[in-house]
């Protein structure tokens, strides 16, 4: 019996659970539910192939789909004060941020890059969802200044993908504070001449949208976005009735004039690199498949961000 | 039943209010609008029982009932003191919204002169949520600009309890340019739950017009003070309280969410408002020691909604001096030296 159930039964179930399909090859698009293979939807940015819903994706999955030969290279943000406030709700500030450091393996909410596209050198800031929901902390403010300041050094323009709930209210009144440092941060990029580009993705709200990503220069909206200050739930609370289909949606803000353009995020390349090389007064673009810049154009080596699992390790269990 | 006219139906509650006014002089009448907070609720007490023992001797006039009025009235204060003298984060919301505390129209006709209105944005609409325009502050001309609450129901619908809509945002804008233009310092005075959430504000793009108007904050050359006499509520205080000097009130708050909207997402039950209040730091002396706030304006014992005209006159000494304390500054120097305080900003945590 002992060896029966110690050593035959767990050899039989390893057998038949090796057969078993892996969960996260399939992935399911939700919108139209339908099944779609995890390299054909990362090959499309994470599109839907089938209704072309824009699903969420992390910024350095779209700076590798975006910039030449999908290389860049990270820009340094000084790092602000950890915690300010001593924050705790349900759990305390710090464990929300070594959370949110395992879960999405980045340092903060924010991804500032440099490199080219379509060989059109440009600064890169790409604001990432899945981190506390994008918010904009100090570090947010940090990195927006650290990129504008690159941008102006460098002479680049620089272009922003927003997604982001708002502010971080764990900074409390710091994140506020964010709203007047980004926006001299788009100043520096304004008094300098640089276009200063936002590609307002799903979703974009609160201090965010009333601050840097409403001060562009050109405004692209990637399909069916989010974009708003006020949340519609909120804003159904206050008026008490319903709001009207689409209703904080990227064409709805188009027909609202609030943003220049809705461009399904696999055409953003091409438009990015048209728009930016018009307003910078350079030659007409070459469309092809660009390769990585050689070494002539290169700026610094590749350095990739290792997840940082230190921090986790000095956690005290 | 007495059938009433229909003109003096509608009017019956204004008619109230006439002839209460008529029956109580003006000292009692004063004593009788007061507003409790929830926590003021023994001071309320005492007050009363200090108010009927007069009633009673006045009634009586045999009865001398003054000593032990008096008594209650020192006893009052005595408990006055002690409630404002370290009051928690969530009193202190509760302070800062006190209906009865001067708005920025009451700070406008007390430490301004010659206040001449402009109204408009060029574009859509007058927001009554936002006044501004001309008038005097120590005999020189300035621009001012500020939330208004309002503070009885007619006047608070007009005024949209404050939560300003993209027109106000815009009329404030102008103003700004304005004052840059003939080079006048700006005094906004920050009193707002918030930008207002409706579905016209975000059409005609509430986000953006905030976004402007924090930007033209940062572009003026010239002196531009802010004074939170109330509540400072989120992206709405923002736009007008990009300064190169922030002063707050005492007991006023400015944050990045209300506590009970924090409650509502971080603990996911309004009724948590008073934890979020503490975790959020949002009061004058905790921004004070973040350096968000440069001075705090003392307020009278019990608040500014008790000694009104006091407080008032605290809030016109610091503005004075704030703008006393830019003066030497070139327009150049003025630009600069409010950008780099926002880009400082934040080096410095609260202890633990």
């Amino acid at each position: 019996m002992n060896w029966i159930s110690n050593y035959v039964r767990p050899r039989i179930n390893s057998i038949f659970s090796r057969r078993e399909i892996p969960e996260n090859l399939w992935h399911k698009c939700d919108a139209c539910g339908t099944m779609l293979f995890h390299r054909e939807l990362t090959d499309n940015m994470n599109v839907c192939t089938n209704c072309g819903h824009h699903m969420g994706i992390s910024p350095r999955e779209r700076f590798h789909a975006l910039f030449d030969g999908g290389i860049f290279s990270e820009v340094e943000v000084p790092a602000p004060l950890a915690d300010p406030l001593h924050f705790r709700d349900q759990k305390r500030y710090p464990d929300r941020m070594r959370a949110a450091q395992k879960a999405t393996g980045e340092k903060e909410a924010m991804l500032v890059v440099e490199g080219e596209i379509g060989r059109t050198p440009v600064v890169a800031v790409g604001q990432d969802f899945r981190f506390i929901g994008g918010s904009m902390g100090m570090y947010v403010g940090n990195a927006m200044i650290a990129a504008a300041e690159r941008a102006v050094s460098l002479g680049r323009p620089m272009v922003l993908f927003s997604a982001t709930g708002g502010a971080r209210m764990q900074e409390g009144i710091l994140s506020l504070m964010q709203m007047p440092r980004t926006t001299v941060a788009v100043q520096m990029l304004k008094e300098a001449r640089l276009p200063y580009i936002v590609v307002l993705t799903n979703p974009t709200s609160g201090g965010v949208t009333a601050s840097y990503a409403m001060l562009g220069d050109v405004h692209i909206a990637e399909p069916n976005a989010l974009i708003c200050f006020a949340g519609p739930s909120v804003i159904e609370q206050t008026i008490r009735e319903k709001l009207p289909e689409g209703f904080q949606r990227a064409e709805y803000l188009l027909e609202h004039g609030m943003v220049d353009r809705v461009t399904p995020r696999t055409e953003q390349r091409d438009e990015l690199i048209k728009i930016i090389r018009m307003m910078m007064k350079m030659p007409r673009a070459i469309k092809a498949d660009l390769p990585a810049p050689g070494p002539d154009t290169a700026g610094e080596p590749l350095q990739v961000a290792p997840p940082e699992p230190a921090q986790d390790q000095s956690d005290p269990k | 039943m007495t059938r009433l006219h229909p003109v003096m139906k509608e009017y019956r509650w204004q008619l109230h209010l006439y002839l209460s006014a008529v029956i109580y002089p003006a000292d009692v009448s004063e004593r009788q609008m007061t507003n409790y907070l929830d926590f003021e609720k023994p001071l309320a007490e005492i007050e009363g029982k200090a108010e009927e023992l007069r009633a009673v001797a006045r009634e009586n006039q045999e009865m001398d009932l003054e000593a032990e009025a008096a008594a209650l009235d020192e006893k009052a204060g005595a408990l006055l003191v002690d409630l404002y003298k370290d009051l928690t984060p969530w009193r202190k919301c509760q302070v800062a919204r006190h209906p009865d505390r001067p708005h920025c129209k009451d700070y406008i006709e007390a430490i301004f002169t010659e206040y001449t209105p402009l109204a408009g944005d060029r574009n859509f609409a007058d927001d009554h949520a936002v006044m501004g325009g001309l008038a005097r502050f120590d005999d020189q001309a300035v621009v001012v600009i500020g939330h208004e609450k309002g503070n009885d129901t007619q006047s608070r619908l007009t005024h949209n309890f404050g939560m300003a809509r993209p027109e106000g945002y815009r009329k404030a804008i102008r103003l700004m340019e304005m004052a840059d233009q003939f080079r006048l310092p700006i005094i906004t005075l920050v009193d707002t739950p918030g930008a207002y959430p409706g579905k016209g504000a975000e059409e005609r793009g509430q986000s953006e017009a905030i976004a402007r108007s924090t930007e033209k904050c940062l572009q003026v050359k010239v002196p531009l003070v802010s004074v939170v006499i109330g509540e400072g509520g989120s992206g709405g205080a923002v736009a007008f309280a990009t300064a190169n000097r922030l002063a707050m009130l005492e007991h006023s708050i400015y944050s990045v969410i209300s506590p009970e909207g924090c409650a509502t997402i971080l603990w996911k039950d309004a009724e948590r408002m008073r934890e979020a209040a503490e975790a959020l730091r949002l009061t004058a002396q905790d921004l004070h020691q973040l350096e968000v706030c440069d001075k705090i304006i003392p307020e009278p014992t019990g608040g500014a909604h008790r000694h009104r005209s006091d407080a008032m006159e605290n809030v016109r000494v610091a503005v004075r001096d704030m703008l006393k304390d830019l003066s030497d500054l070139s327009p150049k120097e003025l630009l600069k030296e409010r950008r780099s305080k926002f880009l400082a900003m934040g080096s410095k945590g609260l202890a633990a």
